[in-house]
């Protein structure tokens, strides 16, 4: 079977260093990885075409790259998979990093935030003989957040990141969850309180392109709500966040549907008087294209239902 | 200027732990790797550690005569034997560095079987060990102070008056070489499985410490040792872990037999790797594979033991041949994985060249001699990066930098690599090279070997070597171009292939992975010997090495 693989290229020693296409025809079979076709463009037909690759079975991370819009690990990807059959597919370099050549980019800032999490052990104390004791299924639990590889795929999707490049990002979170989580660390509550701050946990907007695009199973968004759970219970609920999820809460189990009017005021504080006035323009213009929300809130019909859900729910306290 | 007491050349298990020790020790440290340290290919290390934990009611001996017998009787006995004794002690302080060891019902470190070993202590973290136990040192690594040269590749060694003092290296980003001067350089750079094809190994395993050290004059030993993994998949080469093994899987022939039990009664599908690979070549030999493989079978595992401790090659099989491994069996074969010989080294990893050392995959202690046993590796990179690391910091310590001509250094390396972009284009390639390299070393060189096969093997690298000499290199920029790079590692990899050739040309019995079918018995009064082979301008030179043995007698091998 005869595909066509367009590649987006970057030189930057042209006399224009401007993004072009490359389009090449390879053989592939039913087995045929993404990684297998370009190894076979870069060893056979072009020389000339650079990208990160090594282990070639999804354990290094290397392979990074955007196949048909997505980023992925071109060596865990089946080219049948995603041209049943034929046809062409298109590889471009991961986003949110500036390419440096090809489908190579700079990792530098992504390996800066990892660094920013402090990822090492802090345990307390003197240092046990043997082991630390730990119960299993902490470690099994961990093994799902430690199987992160750092191949920057989420990173390279985050939509936070594509507007804010001072969030830490999907996997420098995932990773500080992993000491967050971890049983013979000591840090949990100084960690949590950094975490909380600008830049960190309440920064996302759970669009899940990271749970979708990991190709480890990591899903850093479930790790990084997690953290929200963990810093409100650690007493950390002043933040905008923490507010909002509270207001939100506070809101549903009272009438069953949100209040979309009071969410704001509720989350920012009514005496919160300059973020009260940043709210003017966006009413405004609600008003103006019909969509602001009914001045009195209805509750849903039986309501009491949805608040029996709740109080269910609530963790005692 | 860039200098360090110390400099680390490959940035995985045995680099960084000999980093941190270096560190640890108080000299200026870094650490230089072709790519970023958790790329390093210690990530594929599936399967576990060995530790032979005292409180658990195991003996260090025990460890050890199970890894001299594995050997062949090849490996130095006073080697292994402290290699056991410090298992424990490593394994904990991984432990205590972070690694997320499985655990058992009381929340300590739990073990699982594995090959040529008589009870269960490797210990580990899903399939996933070696990744697991490489991130962590990267998150010490992230904590040191050590300087990280990443992304860089070493091209020469500088050698003056006898004694390396430093490396040349190209930050592969922008092209441009650099002198690292340091007082001792620690080679971690692992194995050179890309010298066969296929392998197992990743495609930036190449020998380049190995090389590196031959071309600088350090004996290599061993080398005619290269591992055969029984449980490779079929077509890709990718590996699948001894682990699945370990936790029952068996190996089936086209009838469905589990035909270990013909050729190791009593261990069955975990004898010795050399074992079991010698078996299923035999089987398939004589017609009993299926399409030129055998199967693993993990059906009888169950789903819940496959997801929690074999997920990656659940994942694996998905993923490269559509196979769910609870469902059905995967075919696999015996495919190249490990070089037990290289940089011969002393137990602190110093070699017979002052300032140079080496540790992990690419030096020979030697612990593995003739066969290494699974999850053997990984405590050897821990083991002796530790002590190379330690011995490394206290040899020079308090001395000064070598006064050298860095500028004409560097120039000259320039002009080297100038030289390789600017050959025009004479229809051959890199890529074609290597292949041909592979092709002929896994065809003469694999399982079985005989005398005709290995020289036809040794003149197709000599042929090469001419090839190389002006083979092209098609990407002519400076920025990333990772054909550079190819065409530097290929060079090293054919250093790397003849030391091989030679080596085991030279062995004229058959011993651990070396079976030769025009030799086919252990003969120890002729052959209880290290091979060691020595770059020297007339060409490879072969001498020998005596086998340290301390307690346990060679006997017949029997699984």
């Amino acid at each position: 079977m005869e595909l066509a693989v367009n590649v987006r290229r970057y030189d930057p020693e042209a006399k224009e260093p401007v993004p072009y296409w490359s389009e090449y025809k390879v053989e592939v079979d039913e087995y045929t990885t993404v990684l297998d076709t370009l190894i076979n463009i870069r060893e056979d037909i072009d020389g000339t075409l650079s990208l990160r690759c090594s282990c070639r079975s999804a354990i290094c991370g290397s392979c990074s790259m955007r196949v048909n819009g997505h980023a992925q690990l071109a060596c865990k990807t089946r080219v049948s998979e995603i041209a049943p059959d034929g046809g062409s597919v298109t590889i471009e370099p991961m986003g949110n990093m500036e390419v440096i050549k090809d489908l190579v980019v700079d990792m530098n800032p992504f390996w800066d935030k990892v660094k920013a999490v402090d990822p090492w052990l802090q345990p307390e104390g003197p240092e046990p003989e043997g082991e630390y004791l730990a119960p299993n299924e902490d470690m099994l639990h961990l093994a799902g957040v430690m199987g992160c590889i750092l191949c920057g795929a989420c990173v390279s999707d985050c939509t936070v990141l594509e507007v804010d490049a001072n969030f830490l990002g999907p996997a420098a979170l995932a990773k500080a969850y992993r000491f967050v989580a971890d049983p013979r660390d000591s840090q949990e509550k100084p960690r949590l309180d950094s975490l909380r701050q600008y830049s960190g946990i309440w920064d996302c907007t759970r669009c899940m392109e990271c749970v979708q695009v990991c190709p480890k199973g990591v899903a850093p968004m479930d790790r990084i709500m997690a953290m929200r759970d963990l810093a409100m219970n650690a007493g950390f609920d002043k933040e905008i966040g923490a507010r909002h999820t509270d207001a939100f809460v506070e809101l549903v189990s009272h009438s069953g549907r949100l209040d979309e009017l009071k969410l704001p005021v509720k989350t920012v504080g009514m005496f919160n008087i300059r973020a009260m006035q940043s709210f003017a323009p966006v009413g405004l213009r609600a008003l103006v294209r019909g969509k602001m929300p009914p001045i009195f809130h209805k509750m849903v019909p039986n309501v009491e239902n949805v608040r029996r859900i709740f109080r269910k729910l609530e963790p005692k306290k | 200027m860039l200098e360090h007491d110390v400099l680390v050349v490959g940035a995985g298990l045995a680099g960084m732990r000999a980093a941190l020790a270096a560190r640890e020790m108080g000299a200026n440290t870094g650490i230089i790797s072709k790519v970023y340290p958790v790329r390093s290919h210690s990530n594929a290390a599936q399967g576990g550690i060995n530790a032979a934990l005292v409180d658990r009611g195991d003996a260090w001996e025990e460890h050890a005569y199970d890894t001299v017998k594995g050997s062949d009787y090849l490996g130095d006995q006073d080697s292994i034997e402290l290699m056991c004794q410090v298992a424990g002690e490593e394994l904990i302080s991984l432990e205590h560095m972070g690694v997320i060891f499985n655990r058992d019902d009381e929340g300590r470190l739990g073990t699982r079987a594995f090959g040529g070993q008589r009870r269960a202590r490797t210990f580990f973290v899903a399939d996933i060990t070696g990744q697991a136990i490489l991130h962590v040192l990267y998150e010490q690594l992230l904590k040191s102070d050590i300087t990280s040269y990443e992304e860089w590749f070493v091209t020469s060694l500088v050698m003056q008056e006898g004694k390396c003092c430093g490396v040349l290296a190209m930050e592969i980003r922008t092209g441009r070489v650099y002198m690292i001067k340091a007082k001792s350089v620690i080679l971690c750079t692992g194995g050179l499985g890309r010298v066969f094809e296929p392998s197992t190994n990743a495609l930036i395993v190449t020998g380049d410490g190995i090389a590196l050290a031959y071309q600088a004059g350090v004996p290599l030993m061993d080398m005619e040792m290269v591992q055969y993994h029984p449980t490779t998949l079929k077509g890709s080469g990718v590996l699948i872990t001894e682990g699945a093994r370990g936790e029952g899987a068996y190996l089936l022939n086209k009838d469905g037999e589990r035909f270990m039990e013909r050729y190791a009664p009593n261990m069955m599908e975990l004898a010795s790797r050399d074992v079991v690979s010698r078996s299923e070549t035999i089987e398939i030999a004589e017609g009993n594979g299926v399409n030129g493989s055998v199967l693993l079978d993990c059906r009888h595992l169950g789903e819940k033991l496959i997801k929690e401790k074999l997920s990656q090659i659940y994942d694996i099989g998905l993923d490269l041949l559509g196979i769910d491994i609870t469902q059905e069996p995967i075919p696999v074969q015996p495919g190249m994985h490990y070089q037990m010989g290289g940089i011969k080294t002393d137990i602190d990893g110093l070699t017979s060249v002052p300032g140079i050392y080496a540790a992990g995959e690419c030096a020979c202690v030697s612990v593995h001699g003739g066969n290494r046993l699974g999850a053997n590796s990984l405590l050897d990179t821990v083991v002796f990066g530790h002590r190379a690391g330690n011995h490394a910091a206290e040899t020079y310590r308090g001395t000064e930098h070598e006064s050298l001509d860095v500028e004409g250094l560097v120039e000259q390396e320039e002009k080297r690599l100038a030289e390789m972009l600017s050959r025009g284009a004479n229809g051959d390639r890199v890529a074609k090279i290597r292949l041909d390299m592979g092709t002929a070393m896994n065809a003469h060189l694999g399982v079985y070997r005989d005398e005709n096969g290995m020289k036809e093997a040794l003149d197709t690298i000599q042929q090469l070597k001419g090839r190389y000499a002006t083979v092209p290199v098609e990407d002519k920029g400076r920025t990333f171009n990772t054909d550079l790079v190819f065409d530097l590692e290929l060079g090293l990899m054919l250093d790397c292939a003849e030391a091989i050739a030679v080596s085991a040309l030279e062995r004229k019995e058959s011993r651990g992975a070396h079976s030769r079918t025009d030799f086919p018995e252990r003969n120890d009064a002729d052959w209880l010997k290290h091979i060691l082979v020595t770059s020297t301008p007339a060409g490879p030179e072969i001498s020998y090495s005596p086998v340290v043995i301390t307690q346990w007698t060679p006997e017949e091998r029997k699984y």
